[in-house]
Order: structure tokens, then C-alpha cells, then sequence
């Protein structure tokens, strides 16, 4: 690890005022992906930011009309454990249990996984299945415009995440084939329907990052049904390939975890 | 250098430390707690798993300036006047370990699986929350055992 300055902070506000002010400078929330990069040399923030004394301002989980907010430092064990979520958005929180170990959930972060966009990380496609919200310091960013590419987003330098708001959907779930060593999303798959609304948003196997499903959407539109999916796959253009699965192996993957999260989401 | 103070296995402890220093570096080089050890450094094999504020964390993770007031558990914080915690015995009767390099870890993630789960633990269950945890010795079978053995243990 390079040396670095470290700044704790209380409050949103004086973590945003510290970032505007050091321009190398990154927030530090669980640290599970920022540590073991900086680590390994591929990170040198001049100075760390660390959020996690401001958790009691910005963690949390509320239920707000058809919708639930959830603050940048909730950790992944309080979303999978929240009777709130559990019943509100069931395959959220059961996402969130799917990721890493026990100790990785304990620390990690919502906040932390949205903003960082590992391409093969969990939390991204429920963002973008659902049709969520992103807040930050200084506004309101949809799904559909923050995740970008590869680990890139529509943060701005220093821009601050403080929570995340997920519509409530009608019917919802998660399927995840997980890599059996690392245990991030060789490919998963986020269904969900709200209205008529069908949103299907995979993750893990696109080269450039979460994707929504088109042709899945539309066949799941007009009956969400899996005899629906009969004849809809994934075209293996754009996806990755790598020495886990290649990119043929990785579109069949997605038709396969699309069909389970469909009979999963209607109960079957 | 900065200050951190924190309570370890009880005791108000405090070091002028590198801000890079991680929680495991402080307890093993500043504490000179030694029990606590590194497999991998890279947040895969649980080794390094100890208690903060009574939750379990990959102590090779986490820096030691962010944890200033918290209060951590290691393994050697287990055993109370002499007598091994039940769950260190659970591991000893079983044959749970070979070369022990992952014991405390192993041990200290499964008093938290207690601690989540209950004290009647299955095969499934124990085999999916050690799943951070990795042993190159054992094949796991006996450590499965002995949490179930040292899970029913702490209920007494
Ligand atoms: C062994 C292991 C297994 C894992 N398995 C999985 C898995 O299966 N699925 C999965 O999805 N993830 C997995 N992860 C990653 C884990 O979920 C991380 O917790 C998460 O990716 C990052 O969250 P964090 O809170 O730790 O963020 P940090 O590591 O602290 O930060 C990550 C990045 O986000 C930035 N950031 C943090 N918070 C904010 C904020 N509020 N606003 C703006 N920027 C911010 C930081 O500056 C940094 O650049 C795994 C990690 C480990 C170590
Ligand atoms: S040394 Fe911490 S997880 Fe391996
Ligand atoms: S006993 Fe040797 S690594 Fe587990």
C-alpha cells in the first residue's frame, strides 16, 4: 500500500467538503474492494475519507410508501437480515445474503458495491432490475444512467453516494451462478415486474459491465411466464470470456438463471 | 503518526500507528497477539477472522484507524481462567485441525455463527457460513463436526 492521509468524518457534508478538497482523495466504506486494491498497488488515493463514523447518519433502511431507502453505509448483513426488506423486496435481501462470506458482509457496503460497478457484483443488477434511484450529495441519478461501463458510473469526482431508493416491485427475483472460488456472479440475473413494467438486468458476463436483457423484457412483457422465454437466448457478442467460462458458456447462462429467477418470481 | 485506541479481549489499549496499518498488523506487531494469523492477505481465506463489536471481520481488511473506540475480540480473548472456550474444545475433541493455521479463524468465525444462528447448527448450514474460512489440511469433515459439537457446547 502507498502512503496515504486519513480523514475521519461525521456527516455527509464534511466528507463531500474534504473530497472537493483533495482531488486524489477516495471514500472509505467497508473497504472489502478498496483495501485489497490498494494493496496490490492498482490504487493510490493521496487520502482516504473514511465514512464509517458517519454510518449512524448514512446507514439505515426505511419503508416509504411503495418504496425502500437505503442508506450508502448499509452494511450487506443489515440488508439481508431487515424484516423490512425481507418483506418489501425479498430478492433484494436475499441478494443481499449471496455476497462473498459472512465477514464480507459484516463490513461491505451498499454504497460502496453501487459505486464501485465491479462488473460481476450482485447489487448493480438489482439497482437496475428495479428500476432504483441513486442519491447522492448533489442529486438524483437513475439506474439506467449510473451504471456506465466497466467500473465507471456517472459520479462525478468526489460526488458522494447517501442512499439508494428501490421501487417496490410486484413480483421479483434474484438468480446468481456464483463463481465457486471468488463467489461474485459468474452470471446473475435480476428479474422483476412492477405493473407491467418487466425489467431483467444481468450481471457478471457483460465485458462491459450490468446490462439490461431486451429480448428477455420483451418476451416477459407480453406473458410473464417462462413458457415465454421458449426460444429467447443470449447472444454471446459482448460478453466475457475468460479462463472461468467463455462468453458462449456465459449467454447460456443467462438464459438458464432468466428462466429459474422467472419461476422463482411466480412462486414455482 | 496517528492515534488509535480501541479495547482488546478487554483491555484499553492504544499506538501511534502508519495510517496503513491494518487491524491485524496492529494486533500481531503492536499487541503482539500472535494468534490472529495471515493465510492470504487478500480477504479470501478467513484466517485473520476476528470479533469487532461482537461481529466477525477479515482482520487483513480493515484498517486499524477506522475501528478508534471499538471493542475486538482475538482468539486468545476465548478461554476464561485457564479453560478452553468450548467451541477451542469442540475443535481439540474432534480432530479439527492438522496444522492449525487456520484454526483461529476457523474458531472464531464459528462462535459467530453461534452467535447468528443458534447453538443446533446442521451440516448445510455450517458448511455454507464456513464458506469464507479455508483449510488446506483437513478436508473440512471434522471441522464441521466440532462446530456442531462446540455449538451445542456453548449452550451449557
Ligand atoms: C472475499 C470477497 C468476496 C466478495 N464477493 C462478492 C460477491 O459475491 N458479490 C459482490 O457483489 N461483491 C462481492 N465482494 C465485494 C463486496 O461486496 C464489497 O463490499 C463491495 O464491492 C464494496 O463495498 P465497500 O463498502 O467494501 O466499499 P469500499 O471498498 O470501501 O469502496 C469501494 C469504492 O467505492 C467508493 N465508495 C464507497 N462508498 C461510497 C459512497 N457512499 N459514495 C461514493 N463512492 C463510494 C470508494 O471510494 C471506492 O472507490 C466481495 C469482496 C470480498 C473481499
Ligand atoms: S489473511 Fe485475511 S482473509 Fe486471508
Ligand atoms: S489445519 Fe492446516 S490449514 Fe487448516
Amino acid at each position: 500500500m502507498y502512503q496515504f492521509t486519513y480523514h475521519r468524518v461525521d456527516s455527509a457534508r464534511k466528507a463531500a467538503n474534504l473530497a472537493e478538497k483533495n482531488e486524489d482523495a477516495k471514500f472509505l466504506a467497508g473497504g472489502m474492494t478498496l483495501l485489497p486494491t490498494m494493496k496490490q498497488r492498482l490504487a493510490s488515493p493521496s487520502a482516504l475519507i473514511d465514512l464509517n463514523p458517519a454510518s449512524e447518519k448514512l446507514a439505515g433502511i426505511e419503508v416509504k410508501g411503495r418504496n425502500v431507502h437505503i442508506g450508502a453505509m448499509t452494511r450487506h448483513y443489515d440488508v439481508a437480515n431487515s424484516k423490512d426488506v425481507q418483506e418489501a423486496i425479498p430478492a433484494l435481501a436475499e441478494l443481499a445474503g449471496m455476497i462473498g462470506d459472512p465477514a464480507v458482509r459484516h463490513r461491505g457496503t451498499i454504497g460502496g458495491s453501487v459505486a464501485n460497478n465491479d462488473p460481476a457484483a450482485d447489487y448493480p443488477s438489482a439497482c437496475l432490475a428495479l428500476n432504483a434511484t441513486i442519491h447522492t450529495n448533489k442529486r438524483k441519478i437513475s439506474a439506467d444512467e449510473f451504471f456506465t461501463g466497466l467500473f465507471e458510473t456517472a459520479l462525478e469526482p468526489g460526488e458522494l453516494i447517501t442512499k439508494i431508493v428501490f421501487p417496490v416491485p410486484s413480483k421479483a427475483a434474484y438468480m446468481k451462478f456464483p463463481n465457486p472460488a471468488s463467489r461474485y456472479a459468474m452470471v446473475g440475473v435480476f428479474v422483476a415486474k412492477k405493473g407491467k413494467d418487466v425489467r431483467v438486468a444481468v450481471t457478471g458476463a457483460g465485458s462491459s459491465g450490468v446490462f439490461r436483457a431486451g429480448k428477455f423484457e420483451a418476451a416477459l412483457t407480453a406473458k410473464f411466464h417462462v413458457k415465454a422465454l421458449e426460444g429467447v437466448s443470449a447472444s454471446a457478442e459482448g460478453l466475457n470470456s475468460d479462463i472461468h467460462a467463455d462468453a458462449a458458456y456465459r449467454a447460456h447462462l443467462i438464459g438458464v438463471m432468466a428462466r429459474r429467477a422467472v419461476n422463482k418470481a411466480n412462486g414455482k | 503518526m496517528p492515534k488509535v485506541s480501541m479495547t482488546v479481549n478487554g483491555k484499553e489499549v492504544s499506538g501511534n500507528i502508519d495510517s496503513r496499518t491494518l487491524l491485524v498488523q496492529f494486533l500481531r506487531d503492536t499487541l503482539r497477539l500472535t494468534g490472529t494469523h495471515v493465510g492470504c492477505d487478500t480477504s479470501q481465506c478467513g484466517c485473520c477472522v476476528v470479533h469487532v463489536d461482537g461481529k466477525a471481520l477479515k482482520s487483513c481488511t480493515v484498517l486499524a484507524l477506522t475501528l478508534e473506540g471499538a471493542n475486538v475480540t482475538t482468539i486468545e480473548g476465548l478461554a476464561t481462567d485457564g479453560k478452553l472456550h468450548p467451541m477451542q474444545e469442540a475443535f481439540r475433541e474432534n480432530h479439527a485441525l492438522q496444522c492449525g493455521f487456520c484454526t483461529p479463524g476457523m474458531i472464531m468465525t464459528s462462535v459467530d455463527i453461534v452467535n447468528r444462528k443458534g447453538n443446533k447448527l446442521d451440516e448445510q448450514t455450517i458448511r455454507h457460513e464456513l464458506e469464507g474460512n479455508l483449510c488446506r489440511c483437513t478436508g473440512y469433515h471434522n471441522i464441521v463436526k466440532a462446530v456442531a459439537a462446540g455449538a451445542e457446547a456453548m449452550a451449557k
